[in-house]
Formats: structure tokens, sequence, C-alpha cells
């Protein structure tokens, strides 16, 4: 999207925007920081990692990086998706404890890129999902639908994954 | 114009380093009158001591220069070469060394050594100058009072603008000290037509009134005087230093009939004339000749050897579509298939050669061990010979340093145990001199490194009295000699009657062997009581490149490093027994090891299969052996190794990953990581294991 665009939507409200990057999960709609994507993929089947947490779908080869891929459901405790062709990896480009990783999320597909206004982005109310509230920048409704804004950084850096 | 010069330090340091290797080599192999290895010692000294004055590494600058000043008296023949002079520049050396180290950590530097060594250095210079040259020493208590006329020859190389040195800056250096008097000789112009505009046709003759001392003046040509003739001569005909005339050259008649031909020109200056009779006493400084070496980031080497990794990859995934093509006719399949053979070919050459640049010969570790062979051999008052072959063997940087502390244990092992004192040698009818032997040779993608001594051997019967004594074998264990003797590598093993600061620690063997197998090789030894003893290491030659044998299980396939594979059998079902229910043996050659099942420690959810359908892999871990069970052995092929930290995290039991010909990622197996998995495994959940195994019968 242009800068165009994005003045013309949101002439009024200059400043706080970010653009996001959604996707479908279990019919709900996430979304992630789109600076963060790196690239968009057809799922290919991973290479299994020996004795990793269950949502570690496997590795993957892109273009010479060995790149885990997170099955954002089995992350999110949600139900396994019964469709298995046509999922789709978002590669993302993230930092934790300052240093750049590649990680593949698994979603079930890809729907639309949105300019959010921070400031109408409400939090999370406390412990009413299954969602770890840590993974979440918070919450805000776009074209009358929610959507769950994730702060991807963190689904690498948490649990038994924090790796220095 | 101010640069910031910290950035270069990481040169200095590397190329100060460097220096000091060379400073110790030469000076252990010094002889009287052998100019040539002086002059390379004073160089390193000098340069270093440049760069560390340019740092502001006072300390550094000041300890090089009383060990430059001796030198300076050796290499003019001031002073004769003897063993004590040369024993205390080796200590000095070591000094250099330590102030180097503190001031690149930014520590004060307090050992109490240096302050020895630097006593002991004025001591020897001040000894040397109230005998040998009372006149000197007068003279330097006169100096510094009134002004010195100074005599400046300055004859740049034509390629010393290229360089980025301007003289006008040194002049203006110069000016600062004295009046200048500045004096230009443009005979060697050329003709416009042939005329280089970037080259220096210009030859100067300076005379300075000034109180400063010769070492002023050359500081302020230090970084030219590699690009240049210069000589600094004191306008009172008395020679005080000559200093950057190439130095390979014994200068003392030069300089001096410099002197009193400068002394000439002076006198005929008004006339200008005289410069074309000029006599060529001075010698060009020799060219730049070092075999045309640059410095690049290991970073950019990496990254271009992972490029190529990634090369290699595709060409075998196209080697792989190319065979599969089916129609053998038509000309432009055969076509195809010519030019991916080409490609194959071409790719490995690149992989070879880019693989090399990683590669430094073996001589870079074996360069330190003159200097300790002589130091322990005169503690344990022992006379050694130090033989050093094979030393232009290559091998991959990350090896040589990891490779270096090892190897250093296992000569002080050899000098200490292994070599007898010489009266002892000469009551066994040996030479006095005993020989270790340090040889590294290329076998089959490894490179081994060979130290033998002709000492007295391993004494067996102790070797088996200790290991019994520390219940590392039981009395009525029947063990061949060589397993005997291998067992000092065993941990918590040492059979020296003392603990010596040399070794009999009993932490050597076993860190030795732990650490050359971190790297993917082993140790073995050989020995014959009387006749000495053998140590070999075996290395990859690169950490890169790994010769892996694929296998499957359960539909998955990993890569098990190639060298620590024995044998690879076909399951005999009798051959497995059960260990209090749940662990696992496999009757291999009258011996018991221990069976690993990589389906339950690597938890691969696919349907067993039955023990007889697969393989057996025979896995020599450190001195011990496992099975392994696999469904299939698949193909031998060479993989680069990639991490899976660099996005993810280490994973216990594999050490990497790699990209194959398909694209696919197999995970390499870590032999060692599984044997502690293993262990993990089994102890607390072996009560969950007995309940997967009872829902897998169920099932």
């Amino acid at each position: 999207m242009t800068t165009g665009t994005v003045e013309f939507e949101d002439n009024s409200e200059q400043g706080n925007m970010h653009q996001y990057l959604s996707f479908i999960l279990a019919g709900e709609e996430y979304a992630a920081d789109i600076l963060k994507v790196q690239e968009i993929r057809d799922w290919t089947s991973s290479t299994l990692i020996p004795n990793s947490p269950p949502y570690i779908e496997g590795v993957l080869n892109l273009r010479g990086d060995i790149i885990p891929i997170i099955n954002l459901r089995t992350r999110f405790c949600l139900a396994p998706s019964e469709q298995l062709l046509n999922r789709i990896v978002i590669v993302l480009n993230i930092e934790t404890n300052g240093r750049q990783r590649l990680m593949g999320l698994l979603v079930d597909a890809v729907a639309d890129t949105y300019n959010v206004n921070m400031d109408n982005v409400k939090p999370a109310p406390p412990s009413s999902s299954v969602i770890d509230n840590e993974f979440i920048v918070g919450l805000t409704t776009l074209e009358k639908k929610l959507v769950i804004l994730l702060d991807v950084d963190q689904l690498l850096s948490s649990d038994e994954l924090a790796v220095a | 114009m101010s640069i910031d010069l910290s950035q270069f330090i990481p040169t200095f340091l590397e190329e100060s380093f460097e220096g000091l290797e060379l400073m110790e080599s030469s000076l252990l192999t010094l002889e009287q009158g052998d100019n040539d290895s002086i002059h390379a010692i004073f160089r390193a000294a000098h340069s270093i001591k440049g760069g560390a004055g340019t740092f502001g590494f006072d300390k550094v600058t000041d300890f090089t220069h009383e060990v430059e000043t001796l030198l300076d008296e050796m290499r003019d023949g001031r002073r004769s070469v003897n063993q004590s002079d040369v024993n205390l520049l080796l200590k000095s050396v070591d000094c250099i060394k330590l102030l180097i180290e503190c001031a690149r950590d930014g520590q004060e530097c307090n050992d109490p050594s240096i302050n020895e060594v630097h006593i002991d250095l004025e001591h020897t210079l001040n000894s040397s100058r109230a005998v040998e040259n009372p006149q000197e020493s007068e003279q330097s208590s006169s100096e510094g009072k009134g002004d010195n006329s100074w005599f400046i020859s300055f004859k740049p190389n034509h390629e010393m603008l290229q360089t980025g040195n301007d003289p006008i800056h040194i002049f203006n250096a110069l000016e600062e000290l004295g009046s200048l008097l500045v004096e230009v000789d443009v005979s060697e112009l050329p003709p416009l037509k042939v005329l280089h505009p970037e080259e220096c046709y210009f030859t100067w003759q300076l005379t300075l009134q000034s109180p400063c001392e010769a070492e002023d003046i050359s500081e302020i040509f230090e970084w030219v005087e590699d690009d240049c003739e210069l000589s600094i001569i004191k306008l009172d005909q008395e020679r005080v230093s000559v200093d950057g005339i190439n130095a390979n050259q014994g200068m003392t008649p030069e300089a001096l009939s410099v002197a009193e031909e400068s002394n000439q020109i002076i006198t005929s200056a008004a006339e200008n004339s005289n410069t074309e009779n000029k006599p060529k006493t001075e010698i060009k400084a020799k060219p730049v000749a070092d075999g045309g070496s640059i410095r690049v980031g290991i970073d950019k080497v990496d990254a271009l050897i992972n490029r190529v990794g990634e090369l290699v990859i595709t060409q075998a995934m196209l080697q792989q579509v190319g065979e599969e093509l089916l129609d053998d006719e038509h000309d432009l399949v055969s076509k195809l298939r010519e030019g991916l053979s080409q490609l194959e070919g071409n790719t490995r050459d690149l992989q070879e050669d880019v693989m090399r640049i990683r590669m430094l010969p073996i001589s870079f570790v074996f360069n330190r061990f003159p200097r300790m062979v002589y130091d322990i051999s005169a503690k344990l008052a022992k006379k050694v010979e130090l033989k050093l072959t094979g030393e232009q063997t290559e091998l991959d940087k990350t090896v040589m340093e990891k490779i270096g502390d090892p190897l250093v244990h296992l000569v002080r092992n050899s000098l200490d145990h292994g070599l007898e004192t010489p009266e002892e040698r000469l009551a066994a009818g040996k030479s006095e001199t005993g020989t270790v032997h340090l040889n590294a040779y290329h076998q089959g993608g490894y490179i081994v490194i060979d130290i033998s001594d002709d000492g007295r051997g391993l004494n067996t019967e102790k070797i088996k009295q200790k290991a019994i004594e520390k219940e590392l074998i039981s009395a009525d264990h029947n063990l061949s000699d060589d397993e005997i003797n291998a067992l000092i590598f065993a941990p918590g093993f040492s059979t020296a009657d003392a603990v010596s600061d040399l070794s009999g620690r009993g932490v050597g063997m076993d860190v030795v062997r732990r650490n050359i197998e971190s790297l993917g090789g082993h140790v073995s030894l050989t020995s014959e009581a009387g006749k000495g003893s053998t140590f070999s290491v075996c290395l990859p030659l690169t950490l890169a490149i790994l010769d892996g044998q694929l296998v499957n299980v359960g539909g998955e396939i990993y890569i098990v490093p190639l060298i620590s594979i024995v044998e690879s059998v076909q399951v005999a079902k009798d051959a497995i027994k059960k260990l209090a229910g749940c662990d696992s043996l496999y009757l291999f050659r009258d011996e018991y090891i221990p069976l690993y099942n990589i389906r339950q420690l690597f938890t691969i959810p696919n349907t067993p299969k039955e023990h007889d359908e697969g393989m057996i892999i025979i896995i020599e871990n450190g001195g011990g052996k496992f099975a392994m069970v696999v469904d299939e052995l698949l193909s031998q092929q060479q993989v680069v190794l990639k991490s899976l930290e660099r996005n993810y995290m280490s994973v216990e039991g594999i050490s990497g990953a790699t990209i194959l010909g398909d694209g696919e990622v197999a995970l390499i197996v870590d032999i060692k990581g599984l044997a502690s998995l293993k262990l993990k495994k089994s102890r607390p959940v072996k009560a969950q294991l007995i309940l997967a195994n009872e829902v897998q019968e169920i099932a």
C-alpha cells in the first residue's frame, strides 16, 4: 500500500498508524506487523524435530536457511485443522534477545492488509481467552470484524524456546 | 584530519602476534653471524613498537624499545650473540605478548615478570654501553644540550604516494622540531611524455637544526620507511643512528659513506652539482613480495562457503531431474545431461577451492612447539631434539584453533613421561638426545598428526595395575596390550607418581580425547616398551562438511556421521536381549552393547516396525560401542553442516541439519548427545515407556 492510500484513509488522524497483515486461524482473524513479514509461501511438508514441543511443526529449507515452523493452531490450543492442503506459511523475521531470526507461522489462510490506528487498539481483557495474553498486542475492530493483533516476537521467545 | 584509529587495532594485534611468533622462532634458531635472522627479529620488534606507539600502548612501546636497542647492537655487530641474551630476548617476547594482551583488554599489566625482564634488559644494555661503547654513553649524556645538526637524505620509491603518504606532511612535522632547510633534487624527473602523474620522482636533502634525538626524526619517517631510502646523519660526522635503509644489508659501511658524501653535498650545495655522480651506495628497498595475500573477514569467507553449499544442493537437485528424464533419443536431453555433468565437475572444484580458503598450513600450530620443547627440556634436564614434518599440511582454521591445546598436552606428555633422562638413555644403549617427532599428513579426507617419541614406551603392567586400583577394569579382565594402553584416555587416570606442574594431574588424557572427539576426530596410540610410543590424532579436514550415512527411521531421514560407524548389520533377532524389562542389549561379536532405539529416543510417531526388518548400525562413541536400530540404510554422501540454532535452538541428540538434493531438510545425529539423551529419557520416564510399549503391543 502506498503512502497516498494511508493519507486518503486517514486524513483526520495522522500519526500512530501501523500496517498489519491479517490471517485466518479457525475462523478467527489475527494480524501480524507487516514489517516483520518476510514472505508468504505454500506449506510443504517439514522435517520433524525430535522431542520438540507439539506446536513445532518441524523445520523447512528456505533457500538454504533452516527455519522452524510453528503451528499456530496448536500453539493457541485450537482444534487441529482438517484441511491439510493449501495451508500457508507466513515467514517472519523476528527479533528476540537482540538476535534476528527467521520463523514460519503455519496458518489456514492469509486474509488482508490493514492500516491500524494504534490509538483504537484496546487491550485484551485479562484471561478471557485460551491464548496467552503475552502474545497479544491488543484487539481492534476493522470493517466490523474483530482482529487480534499479535506480538510475533514473543512467539519464539517464551517458555522453553527462550534461547539466549 | 582525524581518523578513528581504533578500527585498526585488531589488525595491529594480529600482526603483532604474528611478529612475536616470528621473533620467537627466529630466536630459537639464531646462531652467531646469522644476520638475516637478527634483521627479521629486529624488523618484527620495530613494527610492533611503531604500531603500539600509534595506538598509545605506551608500555608496549617502552618495553619493545629496550628490546629493539639490544637487537640493534646485535645487528650492528657491537654485541655478540650469546645464549643468555637469547634467553633474555625470549623472555622479552613473552613479556611483549603479555603487555599487548593487557593493552588489548584495557587492563593494567602488573605481572612482576615484566619488571624483572625490563630491569634485566636495562642491565644488559648498560653493561654493554659501559664496556663496549664508552664514547657513546658519554655522548648520549652530552646530548640534549643545545642544537644538533642533522642531515637527512630522503629518497622515496616511485610508488610512495600511492600509499597515501605525502612528503609535505613529513616536512611539516620535521619543521616542528627545529629550523629546517629543504633541498629537492629533480634530476630524476622524466620527460613529460613518460611522466606518470601518480609517481614520485624527487629526492630530498634536508638539513635540520634541532635539539632532538635520532629517534624523534626516524619516528616521523615511521610510516614511509619501507617505501623509501632514508638516512639520518648527525652532521659532526659521527654516525648516530641509521634506520630504515634496506634492513637486509649490513649497512654500516654504506651509511658511513653516505655520511662522508653528505658532507660533500653540503659543501657543494650552492653549486647544486655532484648529485648525478652520486655513487649508488644505497640499495633499493625490497619490493613487497609475500606471495600477495589479503586479509579477509572470516564472516565473508563463511558466507561464501554457505553460498557454495547452496550451489552444491541445487546442482544435486538438477542432476536428479536430469537422470529422471526418460527421453534418451532427444538431442536436447543428451545435451542437457552433458551440461549437467560439466556443472557437477565445476561445482565440485568450486567447492574445493572455496574450502581451501579456510585452510591454513598446520605450521601455525607446530610453530609453538620449538619454544615449548626448549623450555620444558631445560626444566626437565632432558636432551630433546624436536622434528617437525608435514608442516605444510593444510586444515581448517576452526579445527586448527581447537587442536592446539590437545597437541600441547600430548607433546608435554611425551617429554615428561615418554623420554628418559640422558643417563637412563645411555644406560639403555640409546643416544643421549631423545627425539620427539611431530608429523602431519592427509589420509582420506582426514588429517593425521602423529606425535612419536623414542622414549621408554608405555608401561603396560603399571597401567593395568593402576586401572584395577581405580576400578576401571577388574583383575580378571583379559585385555590385549593395546586395549590396556588405551585406558590412559579414561577419565581420572594418571600413572605419574608425583604431580608436577607439567603433567600428572590425571585430567590430561581424557580431556585430550574429549576435545579431539568434539571435533569429530579420534586419538589412538601404539607403544613398544623401550622403543617409544606414538599418539595419532585423526581429525576431519573441516567442520563445515561431513561424510554422512543417510538412514531412514519411520519415514524421517537422519544422517549418521560416517566416522563413528563401525559397521552395519542385518538385525539378528536372537541377538537382542532385554535388560531389566526395557533396556535392550545387542550381542555383537561376543560382546553385549547397549541398543538404542532411535524411534523411541526421537519420539517418532509413525508405526514402529519389528526389529528384524531393520538394520543395526554399530557406533563407536569415545571408546564405547553401541548399536542403533534404523529402518533402512540409504546412500552415503557429503553433507554441508547447517546450524539449527541460527533460527531455532539446539536440540539434544542432533548436531545440526543439512539440505538434501531434493531440498528437504535432514537432521544430523549427534552421537555423543544421543548417549546422554538415552540416559535422560530412560530414567524419569521409565514407567511411561513401559506403558507406551504396552499400548503398542495392544495396538
